[in-house]
């Protein structure tokens, strides 16, 4: 058509590169721009994430605000000890998650198995750590509900506040480390396949990226659920 | 802007380079998905249409003599979800944008096109969960799921209704995700920022609302959804909880959410102005930062859907003022657009029309929201019918008249073939007219006083609620005939050609339809953006 | 009933009416002004610029940035600019007016329920989907709920408020015209939204004396409020205007509207959400001095009760430190409270003379 008579101005062009990368997706120029590109769509992912999040964090501090007594009173309810082993499990994966990493940038493939699956087995230990601390909830009668109770709980009608928060936040996040759970078993199958590269492991580097955030959030959560009244009160 | 492309040799286009129902669901060419959509989100128009017509219907006596109170309140419960959460919030960056901008930034495809074929299963999985849920049981909380109605009081399956916005939700930052790394990471060569077509610019401000938005709106449909399906209160006064927590929750996306649904309108109307008046649009910059800031300052002013539900005076204050500067940069886009008609070539072609339209209708729309800010009169018209027409003048006069000018305007670009441009215009006016007789009236009823959201009513609002449901009957005429036309025009149309409108942007330097790869080689850019210098003006009536 | 002829614009009613409408006629003169500016514009650029086959266009790339592009974007920012923020600060003045309720107002409580209205009066008489108010005084609205959120709206006072569960929210007006006038629920609030809809009626100040006294048969809500006090047994330890307690809860003489400093060191108006969550939540918000002791009375007292037990604290207030003294009937309302000429008033009661049935 006429348009491509008028649209005469020079221009080069720029082709796709001769040796073809097999993991490079055919709508990328060059493995570069395609992984800026996964690193980018990440972060914007875990900003969402952050807004996720948010909405239960405005509702806590607001709340929080209001009840400060209650709240005090129904944080000592929480185990500080279980949940200060469970903020360790949590770190100890993290920190395996960045030697997978690691490892994975070397093309070291069985030290990346190897990490991946220690993160996997110490998320698992959180989940299930988590899921006792649920359950003795559910015995104490501390399910917001028809069934509510908090002995000894000052302000207790308010408190249901503080423990409909408490399952709503680690239940969030609960169900984030169990999908995370559930792509480290596909990664640990991809890993192991040797779908991985030096060159390329970018599903690796993307996974640690989110698995870090949900660490964070835990480190967040841990303070504000547990910790709030414990300044110079014996721990235990 | 000028790219040089090989004229395609042959036939071979994104539509018929596989054939059968496979190649289409398992697609993952930006412009196919962009078509699914296209099909899914006119069904749901189609759905959300008809409650209308229902809600026009009962309204045009003041006794509840079609519905009873129960079933109104479910149908225009409907009405608002299907329209907000499944057609509007969709339309145009998932049909439109979807299709452009990787054409408009020669890119061969959005930066994860599997993620953007699996925006449209979660689309589907919400929008489908939704419609069987509103048309077996329904639920009558309103599209805004105020609490304590919806968690304690409300008949019907809420718990559903609500996870079906929650999964459309994820496909909506599923899509503004990809617009934002694809504008950031997929350019062409030679096309900085300032080289961006507008739409491009609009999309990337609605992407940035998407990402920050949808995830507030999710945690609340969340909190929502546990309070009521396992009494996980956080909003129950019984325990001390805020409902009116929740509304901040609510409106801190659902007012943004406004300017996903008008975002991508203003940037059709940039396009087809400046294409229809053969001249780079006046301001460039800004109407380019003017997005930006809408996109900004719209997280900022949620407050004011709240100035009578016992909200502080002074954070009032803070939200109404913030809300007046926010209208300042639509004002900034209305007065360019005016301004590019002026000493240009100006060729009143349906999709003219419609944005000119758009202009007309939206300017009333975005006045009136200035009345709504003012907080003394928000006072005697919030919850009232002027609420119900100034956000109808904004959405149906500006969201889907700017959709409807966007169609029209890339429909020779997306199938090929151009429709007639009689009817279309016919159609159009039927639209503009029907559109201000269904909704100018209730701007009259809302400040005399009745309230939205009302089944039976007093019996001197009358007149005007029949001059409304006329004017509705006109309006959904008005819809009618682009659909016949436009699915007449896919087998007897006219051959469109590439470029048809003599527009300058990337998308039309390559073939209609374009190939799967959108150009045979990668476009590289070398002049500004809107250069008009070497483009005949083709004279189209 | 109201007027049920056709109209264009509302009655006005009420003493804000004036001032809203004022604001509204500036804004609709404003957007006319605006929007006809435009219209014309986009037609006469369209007939006067229409395209002409043969004319080549010409690119100016630098249209905006050009001296002149410039002043264009300079001006059309700012003079919108300007014009909102007059529509600001003169809506925001307005609010102010609508939201502070003058310090003589004649209160009066309203209670709302899916779907229906119910009015207690200070003197005692109770109304349901009604309002009967006396012209040329300000009235203040003290709303709560018992379940969803409402809205009670009055179109010919322009005014509004949300009616929320376990909070007090109020409103203002001052009627300037006698009549019977729309009161709508604004806020969406389930299956008969639509029908919970009342009557405001203002009446000049005798009609109204008369319709008062017909309906208090039961006493000021004050006295109802403190023989609920008595029958919850409060005075056991909280010193009230009758007794002197024994000291185990804080003092109520003189309560209303005082500043309690808590046990935490902070200090919160005494207000009527204050009694309502020491009522309800008593260990929320322990008063400095005093321990832990109160039981919850949460699920024990209706919302109208709970009403009637703030009149009552309310009333306190006056008779500070003198204990014995029954409060006098009504006691934020001026001495126009008639007393006498019950008999002859019922016969002129409108047909919704207060009954006990808004109590259940």
């Amino acid at each position: 058509m006429s348009s491509h008579a008028a649209s005469s101005h020079t221009s080069a062009v720029v082709g796709h590169e001769a040796a073809h990368d097999p993991n490079l997706k055919h709508h990328f120029e060059n493995a570069d721009q395609q992984k800026e590109s996964a690193s980018i769509g990440m972060w914007v992912f875990l900003l969402t994430e952050l807004m996720f999040f948010g909405g239960l964090f405005l509702a806590y501090f607001v709340y929080r605000q209001w009840y400060p007594a209650a709240f005090i009173s129904a944080s000592n309810k929480t185990d500080v000890l279980i949940g200060a082993i469970n903020t360790t499990v949590l770190i100890c994966s993290s920190l395996t998650m960045a030697l997978a990493v690691h490892y994975a940038s070397l093309g070291k493939k069985q030290l990346l198995v190897f990490f991946l699956i220690a993160t996997l087995l110490l998320g698992g230990i959180f989940l299930g750590v988590k899921g006792y601390e649920y359950h003795d909830k559910w015995v104490h009668h501390e399910i917001p509900g028809e069934h509510f109770e908090c002995e000894g709980c000052q302000d207790a009608g308010h408190a249901q506040l503080f423990f409909s928060l408490y399952f709503g936040m680690t239940g969030l996040h609960a169900s984030h480390m169990i999908i995370g759970f559930g792509i480290l078993l596909v990664l640990i199958f991809q890993a192991n396949r040797g779908d991985f590269t030096a060159k390329w492991y970018t599903p690796v580097e993307m996974f640690g990226l989110y698995w870090h955030f949900v660490d964070i959030v835990w480190i967040f959560l841990f303070p504000l659920l547990y910790l709030i009244d414990r300044v110079g009160r014996p721990l235990l | 802007m000028i790219a040089a492309t090989v004229p395609v040799k042959e036939e071979k286009n994104y539509m018929n380079a596989e054939h059968g129902l496979k190649s289409w669901l398992l697609t993952q060419d930006h412009k196919r998905i962009a078509l699914l959509y296209l099909l899914s989100v006119t069904v749901f128009f189609i759905v959300g249409g008809l409650f209308a017509a229902l809600i026009r219907l009962e309204l045009t006596t003041p006794a509840g003599d079609l519905l009873d109170s129960n079933t109104y309140n479910k149908v225009f419960t409907a009405h608002g979800v299907v329209m907000i959460f499944f057609f509007l919030i969709p339309s145009i960056p998932a049909i439109l944008g979807n299709f452009l901008l990787p054409l408009m930034i020669g890119a061969k495809d959005l930066a994860f096109p599997r993620i953007n074929l699996l925006s449209w299963y979660v689309y589907m999985l919400g929008g489908t969960l939704g419609v069987v849920v509103l048309a077996t049981g329904g639920v009558d909380t309103g599209w805004t799921f105020y609490t304590p109605l919806s968690t304690t009081y409300s008949n019907g399956y809420v718990v559903l209704t609500a996870m079906a916005a929650f999964v459309a939700g994820f496909s909506s930052i599923l899509t503004g995700l990809n617009f934002i790394v694809t504008v950031h990471r997929m350019r062409a060569p030679g096309l900085t920022w300032f080289r961006l077509p507008l739409f491009v610019w609009a999309h990337y401000a609605t992407s940035v609302i998407m990402i920050l938005g949808t995830p507030v709106i999710a945690v609340t449909l969340f909190m929502l959804m546990l309070e009521r399906g396992l009494h996980i209160g956080f909003f129950d006064p019984a325990y001390g909880g805020d409902p009116v927590l929740f509304q901040h929750l609510f409106w801190f996306y659902s007012h943004p959410a406004v300017y996903i649904m008008i975002l991508p309108s203003m940037g059709v109307i940039s396009e087809v102005v400046s294409t229809f008046c053969s001249k780079k649009p006046f301001g460039y910059t800004f109407i380019a930062f003017s997005s930006v800031a809408i996109a900004v300052f719209g997280f900022l002013v949620w407050g004011h859907h709240l100035y009578v539900s016992s909200q502080s005076a002074y954070a009032g204050m803070v939200f109404s003022i913030l809300t007046y500067i926010l209208a300042i940069p639509s004002a900034i886009k209305i007065f360019n657009w005016a301004a590019t008609m002026y000493k240009g070539q100006v060729r009143l072609t349906a999709p003219m029309l419609y944005a000119l339209g758009f202009i007309g209708l939206f300017t009333v729309g975005g006045l009136t929201g200035l009345f709504l800010a003012a907080m003394g009169l928000d006072v005697h018209v919030t919850d009232t019918y002027f609420v119900v027409a100034h956000f109808h003048y904004v959405m149906v006069g500006g969201a889907i008249m700017g959709y409807m000018a966007g169609l029209h305007y890339w429909w020779p670009k997306i199938t090929g073939r151009m429709y007639s441009q009689l009817w279309a215009k016919v159609a159009c006016c039927l639209v503009f007219i029907g559109f201000n007789l269904t909704f100018f009236p209730q701007f009259v009823l809302g400040y005399l006083g009745m309230p939205r959201r009302y089944h039976v009513y007093p019996v001197e609002f009358q007149v005007l609620n029949v001059l409304s449901s006329g004017g509705a009957a006109v309006l959904g005429l008005g819809y009618l005939i682009p659909g016949v036309y436009f699915l007449w025009s896919l087998k007897y149309g006219a051959k469109a050609g590439d470029n048809p409108w003599g527009a300058t942007t990337l998308e039309w330097q390559t073939s209609s339809p374009p190939p799967t790869a959108n150009f045979e080689v990668t476009p590289v850019v070398t002049t500004e953006v809107y250069d008009y210098s070497n483009t005949e003006v083709p004279h189209i009536v | 009933m109201p007027d049920q002829s056709f109209q264009l614009f509302p009655e006005a009613a009420s003493s804000i009416a004036g001032q809203v409408d004022a604001l509204y006629a500036f804004m609709v003169l404003i957007s006319a002004l605006f929007s006809l500016l435009i219209a014309f514009l986009i037609i006469f650029f369209a007939i006067k610029y229409r395209h002409r086959p043969g004319i080549k266009p010409t690119f100016k790339p630098a249209d905006d940035h050009s001296i002149g592009g410039m002043v264009l974007e300079i001006v059309w920012t700012a003079i919108p600019l300007v014009l909102s923020m007059v529509m600001f600060v003169w809506g925001v003045s307005i609010y102010f007016t609508q939201s502070r309720p003058p310090a003589d107002s004649m209160e009066i409580y309203v209670t709302g329920k899916q779907w229906m209205w119910k009015v207690q009066h200070m003197e005692g008489a109770r109304e349901i989907n009604e309002l009967h108010i006396p012209l040329n005084r300000n009235i203040k609205l003290t709303m709560t709920s018992e379940d969803v959120i409402h809205d009670f709206y009055i179109p010919a006072f322009r005014t509004k408020a949300d009616v929320l569960p376990g909070k007090y929210t109020t409103e203002w007006f001052k009627a300037t015209k006698t009549g019977a006038y729309h009161i709508f629920c604004a806020e969406y609030c389930g299956t008969k939204h639509s029908e919970m809809i009342g009557t405001v009626y203002v009446m000049n100040e005798a009609d109204y004396s008369q319709w008062l006294a017909a309906g208090s048969g039961e006493g000021s809500m004050a006295e109802q409020g403190q023989s609920l006090f008595n029958q919850l047994g409060c005075g056991n330890c909280h010193a009230s205007a009758v007794n002197n307690g024994i000291g185990r809860g804080p003092n109520l003489n003189g309560l209303y509207g005082s500043r309690v400093d808590l046990k935490d060191g902070t200090a919160v108006k005494a207000d009527e959400s204050y009694i309502r969550e020491s009522v309800m939540y008593p260990q929320a918000k322990l008063v400095a001095g005093f321990d832990d002791v109160m039981p919850t009375f949460k699920g024990l007292i209706s919302d109208e009760g709970m009403l009637k037990l703030i009149a009552y604290v309310k009333s306190m207030g006056l008779k500070q430190g003198a204990p014995n003294t029954v409060p006098p009937a009504s006691v934020t309302t001026n001495s126009t409270a008639p007393t006498a000429g019950r008999g002859a008033a019922r016969a002129a009661t409108p047909v919704t003379a207060p009954t006990s049935a808004g109590n259940k």
